[in-house]
């Protein structure tokens, strides 16, 4: 099971944020800071594996990490996912946005975070891997975006049928 | 009305969107609050308004405020008015925002049922995704249980899409609502055949999950995956299999041993990483199951090993963290493969990865040895100087504490080395395992006689460090040690120096500032210090320097009595008043010393930390009784545990005795290793009376030995030799080279013991024994405790709610009958279906379970029919017609008996099915393991086999007896449906099926023969499997019910005995209100609870569904037991079917043979050899002609089915010994000849002995 999934720039500043336990505001916050501050101190070439958050997990917890350009991103995942497997998932991650933001960068997350949140649905469910297949996805993506720009080009006669 | 619609829309081309307000939130760097405090009040104006487009840019906005931090619980309403949009772009922006603020407690989640239910069912599957997607991160209990339904309806769409994400989704469910967990597995299952890789990668997924938390409940489906394993490409679903194989191995070894070749085949074929490493990581947990006695797995262990190298030499740090993962697991059973990387291991300490460390440390603990154990120390001592972060050197600390301490401080060579580490330790600052240093200190300080003066010394010296209390330590932690040395300091004060000095240091005014049970301690031991000075100084008739001690003590205990802390106060005013008694004594000149050091007089041995829980409950006293009567009627129920615990007594009373016995003859080694370390002669024994015996290979096999050495600081324990002269050669050999080697040891111990002076560095490093000779006091337990009940079980786990059996449910719906409180509610505005009875509905899920394809093709068809109720009718008439069939079809491959028509929509019907199906079931899964190519596998089988239901066992022993090359085309045949294959293996089930009506014993093993056995019947592997065994034997039977019996000891009680009764439901009915009966005797009775009468029946305490066997236990309390003894009983009970009840009775015999009074009891040859030598014994003897079975197997029956171990074993010729229940002691020597075996044997009590060899012999005339 994934626990959380936390993109973040350089400096801790949070960009997607997705949990799959409910926390408060707070904790969520803290356990941001918290993965932070594991995270940044950690040089470019050491493993991207992580134990010892204190306010995620526990000791069946590992906290799995890849770091591009000046975005962390961060999976809590318990022992039945395999490590290995979820770096893939999150270069997965990562390519499904570069191809559907087009060269992403993290104003595209600054901006878009809903559109990051739907990709990552397409992805994992409830804290579970749903696809991994980078087509599939891009193709479902895709297909609810056309659905929305046909019902945006659809909203303006709203009002006027109302109207008559 | 209108105009304020068109003013709306204008005024939201003003209104900020999620860009704008992402850009506004970085133009106000400075004043970032402030600003987004605006935005919320304009967000709340928002959501006012009528406008869905509005309110779902304004809930947009939130989302991402709430990702900052922001509650937004406030906006939940709002949240759900979006949701339900008949928009998919404001739907979606809805269930995004819920899926990330809504929880359990969210009160407006209970509105949202009817929402998400109409947008499961909605013809766009972007809908019905999308509310799945919101639901699995949301989902309550509630909301579970009323959409479970509809859910496992979607597992069924035509679109994949859907259908993976209901599938997934069902996890989620299940925890939320574990009832639905039965009612939906038959289709989750078959999810995992879905045409689709992504729903079947889901179901995997969910599996594993559910497997992980509860693996036993799943290994029915090992054939299942293992399919998938072996025909998937896909490395993610591969991923998830190899894993869930890694969980239910354990529970299977014969699982293990199928998995071991496709495993070492993926390894070697795959090119990924990540499979390779899970791959090499299963492969391990089966190693581990398997453990020992699998000589050629050394290939696979050596290749996992070798693999492992390889990754954590790789340059790639993930690779070398996981290498040193799963080494780590190598290392719990295979020590020795992972020890010859150590250099490996070293060096990964020095990498600059912390995780890399942590990891290589975890590898550490097996890597030391007696000989690099200070060396290793002193190198994590450097590390732990350089450390940075406290949460690595903590680590270290404890790492170097466990390292040291483990197994019994078995590596400890040098004890003062060891105080002087953990002094050192106690410089670090900031730690915060004070508390962990101090009980180490203490612990060796008991259990370590010989250091106690050094240990004294330098506890003083640390008490006089001033810089162990300065104030900041108090936060730390590291204060502890003070605890611990002011205790150490007063026990062992005779060791003392300077008393003196060290009683002032404990009454320093500065004492006052640490802990209050510090303090009381410090109070307490100056006590005892107090006394040793008195004493030394009484000695030394200087009367002065008597009085200014006691002075001293009055003038400062007054600090301690104004503590605020109860326990020093009282301490401390105790202790002024006798010290202030003292005083007068001394100056009227009476002499003290004697009565004041006689108050702390005696030593405190060390007691096992959980020795107080493990007291066993003496004979005859019930702890939850009331003493008096009880004070009113209304406290009744407090009763209830009482029963239970009684209950749960019988229960475990057969494995303790195993453990009492063990722990006994722990003891009695431990003593005699005692005698022996006492015993100047001992160590004196002249070397050249031993032979030198070259050959000495295979030492380490012979139990005993390995044994002894889990106690290696002390010579180990060898029987004194003159004791067991009439012992075979063979062994005594193997003793005398032992003892040889240990002799030399000796002599260099005691060598190097005169040469050394203790110090504190590790220049002992090439010391390899110890520099003193230590003796380690074992930890004090209670007399019968039972060694390590597991009692860390988390009880809390959501899992356990998920503990679910599903086996019967197999893999047609409803093997047991879903129970109509099993089924999924469902919910009323489906009109049409709720008139029709939840029965109904259940038969649908059954049947749509039983036609995914099929009725995915015919959804295609049916798709843009927009009348749903037209459409179900149809399908379900389709259905119909398929079940017949799919059924039938099961059927035949099941029993090959005719089948009739099954009524629908009822579970009786199923129920019907049930009897065989069970059985085939399980025994699909033992087929298809008992295949393994493995010898010698039967002695697992039965162990495993012992676990699973009585039924399969029969099969499974019988499927050994198939054909060889068979077992491949069954395994295909299992998951492939070619007819013609199916006929075959209905063949060979018929088969099976005469094999189980012609022999009726199953081939129970029990928890306590079975370890033991397996150890001292010497079967080696190379000898042929023993056949399968049971000791259950019929009692009785009729057309509808079976019994089966087995009788054992209870060997706590000597007047006890307990039956183990099978009952095995043969009809199609139910039966219920069981009642045993048994018509007591003089000499044997049934024990009834209390209140009833001497002939009233026990109630069965469960009902049986048809097919379905239990077991029930009863005890009996037996007077004498030299004599075999039949007992008449009658079974009644209730046959019940949908028409009619009928009352039935079955009479039965229950036959006590003496043997069922013996108790496998292990017994070490020296003790064996005494027991004969002693003559108390009276012979007897026995000759069986023809018995024609090997040696092993015969030794293996009389083992099993009359409870004998085997104590020596040369070629045909093997001692034996077993104790009843009342503690005779029946030895026998077992020759065999060709075809006749001959049976000495000596009991203390001839009838019993003859008893028992009329039974030996009717076993093998049996046979």
């Amino acid at each position: 099971m994934i626990k959380a999934i936390l993109i973040f720039n350089n400096h801790g500043k949070p960009r997607l944020s997705k949990f799959y336990e409910h926390y408060s505001e707070d904790t969520e916050q803290q356990i941001i800071r918290e993965t932070f501050h594991l995270v940044s101190k950690r040089d470019e070439n050491v493993c991207n594996f992580l134990e010892g958050g204190m306010l995620i997990g526990g000791s069946d917890y590992k906290l799995i990490y890849r770091h591009y350009a000046t975005l962390y991103f961060v999976f809590c995942v318990d022992s039945s996912e395999s490590e290995l497997g979820i770096l893939d998932l999150i270069q997965v991650f990562v390519e499904t946005l570069d191809k559907c933001f087009e060269n992403v960068c993290e104003l595209d997350l600054i901006f878009h975070v809903d559109k990051v949140h739907n990709i990552l649905a397409e992805m994992v469910m409830g804290g579970m891997v749903l696809e991994t297949n980078m087509n599939e996805i891009i193709m479902q993506v895709d297909a609810q975006n056309k659905m929305e720009k046909s019902e945006v080009s659809w909203t303006p006669p709203v009002p006027c049928m109302c109207m008559t | 009305m209108a105009l304020k619609i068109v003013k709306g829309s204008i005024d939201r081309m003003f209104d900020k969107n999620l860009q704008d307000l992402v850009r506004g939130i970085r133009n106000h760097k400075e004043d970032e609050a402030k600003y987004i405090s605006t935005c919320i009040d304009e967000i709340k104006q928002e959501l006012k308004q009528d406008n869905i487009a509005v309110k779902a840019n304004a809930v947009c906005k939130l989302t991402y405020l709430q990702m900052l931090g922001y509650d937004v619980s406030w906006a939940a309403f709002n949240i759900v008015e979006v949701m339900s949009s008949s928009k998919f772009t404001y739907k979606r922006i809805g269930y995004l925002a819920a899926s990330q603020c809504f929880h359990e407690s969210t009160d407006v989640i209970m509105l949202t049922t009817n929402q998400i239910r109409k947008d499961l069912s909605s013809p766009n599957q972007y809908d019905t995704g999308v509310a799945l997607t919101g639901l699995s991160c949301f989902v309550t209990p509630d909301l579970a249980r009323d959409l479970a339904n509809d859910i496992m309806t979607l597992m069924s769409h035509t679109k994949p899409y859907i259908r993976k994400k209901a599938v997934l989704i069902m996890y989620k469910v299940f925890l939320k609502y574990p009832e639905s967990l039965r009612p939906a597995f038959p289709r989750l299952k078959e999810k995992l055949e879905d045409p689709d890789p992504g729903v079947q990668s889901a179901a995997v997924n969910v599996i594993c999950e559910l497997a992980r938390r509860n693996p036993k409940n799943y290994l029915s489906l090992a054939p299942l995956f293992f399919k998938l394993m072996t025909s998937s490409t896909n490395n993610w679903v591969l991923i998830k299999i190899i894993k869930l194989f890694g969980a239910l191995t354990p529970l299977e070894p014969r699982l293990g041993k199928k998995l071991i070749e496709p495993l070492t085949n993926l390894i070697h074929s795959t090119s990924a990483m990540s499979l390779l490493y899970e791959c090499v990581n299963t492969v391990i947990a089966v190693l581990i199951s398997l453990s020992s006695g699998m000589p050629n797995h050394s290939a696979s262990i050596q290749l996992c090993v070798q693999k492992l190298r390889i990754l954590i030499e790789d340059s790639d740090q993930n690779l070398k963290y996981l290498g040193l993962l799963a080494m780590s697991k190598i290392l719990k059973t295979h020590p020795k493969s992972v020890q010859s990387h150590k250099d490996l291991i070293l060096q990964c300490l020095d990498d600059k990865d912390e995780s890399i460390r942590l990891r290589a440390l975890d590898l550490l603990y097996g890597m030391v040895s007696k000989k690099n154990l200070m060396e290793i120390v002193k190198k994590l001592m450097l590390h732990v100087d350089k450390a940075e972060g406290t949460t690595y050197r903590d680590e270290l600390l404890t790492k170097i504490i466990d390292i040291c301490s483990q197994s019994n401080y078995q590596y400890i060579t040098n004890f003062e080395w060891y105080i002087s580490i953990l002094v050192e330790l106690t410089r670090l600052e900031g730690t915060r395992h004070g508390h962990l240093i101090a009980s180490q200190m203490l612990d060796v300080a008991i259990r370590v006689k010989a250091i106690r003066a050094f240990a004294v010394a330098q506890m003083a010296t640390l008490l006089d460090n001033a810089h162990l209390l300065t104030g900041n330590m108090q936060r730390n932690g590291i204060c502890e040690v003070s605890y611990a040395a002011a205790w150490i300091c007063g026990e062992f004060s005779e060791h003392l120096e300077n008393p003196m000095q060290t009683l002032e240091a404990m009454l320093r005014p500065k004492v006052a500032t640490l802990p209050g049970h510090i303090q009381a301690v410090y109070v307490q031991n100056a006590a005892k210090l107090f006394a040793t000075v008195l004493k030394s100084q009484e000695g030394n008739t200087d009367s002065t320097a008597a009085q200014e001690t006691s002075q001293l003590m009055i003038e400062r205990l007054p600090l301690f009595v104004q503590s605020a802390n109860l326990e020093v106060q009282e301490r401390a005013s105790c202790i002024l008043q006798l010290v202030k008694y003292i005083q007068k004594l001394q100056q009227k000149d009476v002499e003290v010393a004697e009565e004041v050091s006689a108050l702390f007089a005696g030593e405190l041995n060390p007691v096992a930390p959980k020795a107080q829980k493990k007291v066993p409950v003496p004979e005859g006293l019930d702890l939850d009784a009331w003493i008096n009567e009880p004070p009113s009627e209304s406290e009744s129920e407090d009763e209830q545990p009482k029963a239970i615990f009684t209950k749960e007594e019988t229960k475990h009373s057969r494995p303790r005795h195993i453990e009492v016995d063990e722990k006994e003859l722990a003891r009695r080694r431990e003593a005699r290793k005692q005698e022996q370390a006492n015993n100047p002669f001992y160590i004196k024994a002249s070397p050249s009376s031993q032979k030198v015996y070259q050959d000495t290979p295979g030492v380490e096999h012979i139990p005993v030995v390995q044994i002894d050495l889990s106690v290696p600081l002390k010579v180990p324990g060898l029987p004194m030799s003159d004791q067991y002269v009439k012992l075979e050669e063979e062994r005594r050999q193997k003793e005398r080279a032992e003892k040889k080697k240990k002799e030399k040891k000796k002599r260099k111990e005691k060598r190097s013991g005169r040469g050394k002076k203790h110090d504190s560095g590790p220049e002992s490093e090439e010391d390899i024994t110890p520099a003193h000779m230590v003796d380690i006091v074992t930890e004090e337990m209670p007399e019968n405790a039972l060694p390590s009940d597991d009692d860390d079980k988390d009880p809390n786990d959501p899992h356990k709610a998920l503990d679910i059996d599903l086996d019967n449910l197999g893999e047609m719906a409803g093997r047991r009958p879903l129970a109509d409180s099993e089924k999924l509610p469902v919910r009323s505005h489906r009109a049409v279906e709720a008139a029709k009875s939840p029965g109904e509905d259940g038969d649908a899920e059954t049947v749509a379970t039983q036609q995914p394809k099929k009725k995915s093709g015919k959804d295609k068809r049916d798709d843009k029919k927009k009348d749903k109720d037209k459409e179900r009718k149809k399908s379900k008439d389709e259905k119909k017609k398929k079940k017949h069939k799919h059924e039938e079809k099961e059927e035949d491959l099941l029993r090959g008996e005719v089948h009739e028509p099954v009524v629908q929509s009822e579970g009786i019907s199923q129920v019907a099915e049930l009897p065989t199906s069970t059985s085939a079931e399980v025994s699909d899964l033992d087929f298809w393991l008992s295949n393994a190519p493995v010898p010698s596998n039967t002695q697992e089988a039965a162990t495993v086999a012992a676990a699973e239901a009585p039924v399969a066992e029969v099969v499974s022993g019988a499927a050994q007896d198939s054909e060889p090359d068979e077992p491949k085309d069954t395994e295909m045949e299992e998951t492939k449906s070619s007819k013609h294959k199916k006929k075959k293996q209905k063949k060979e089930k018929e088969e099976k099926e005469k094999k189980k009506k012609k022999r009726h014993h199953h081939h129970h093993r029990h928890s306590d023969g079975g370890g033991e056995e397996s150890v001292q019947n010497g079967t080696v592997e190379e000898e042929e499997p023993l056949p399968s065994m049971s000791n259950y034997c019929l009692l009785a039977e009729n057309s509808y019910i079976k019994m089966v019996y087995d009788i054992q000891g209870n060997l706590q009680d000597g007047s006890q005995v307990v039956v183990s009764v099978i009952f095995e439901n043969k009809c199609d009915s139910f039966l219920k209100s069981m009642e045993f009966n048994v018509l007591d005797s003089l000499n044997s009775k049934l024990q009834r609870p209390e209140g009833s009468g001497p002939h009233d029946g026990l109630t069965v305490p469960f009902q049986l569904p048809p097919g379905v066997s239990n077991e029930a236990r009863f005890v009996f309390t037996v007077q004498s037991i030299v004599m075999p003894q039949k007992l008449k009983g009658t079974l009644t009970f209730i046959v019940k079917n949908e028409e009619s009840s009928t009352h039935e009775k079955l009479d039965f015999k229950l036959h006590f043979t003496c043997t069922s009074y013996l108790i496998t009891t292990p017994c070490y040859s020296d003790a064996y050899a005494k027991l004969l030598e002693s003559g108390d014994l009276k012979g007897s003897s026995l000759k069986l002609e023809g018995v024609n079975m090997p040696f092993h197997h015969l030794l293996a029956r009389i083992c099993f089915h009359h409870h004998f171990s085997v104590v020596e074993r040369i070629d045909s010729c093997s001692s034996m010994y077993s104790r009843s229940i009342q503690g005779h002691h029946v030895c026998l020597l077992v020759k065999s000849s060709g075809q006749t075996v001959s049976i000495d044997a000596k009991c203390d009590e001839p009838t019993m002995l003859g008893n028992v060899l009329d039974e030996i012999k009717q076993t093998f005339s049996q046979c």
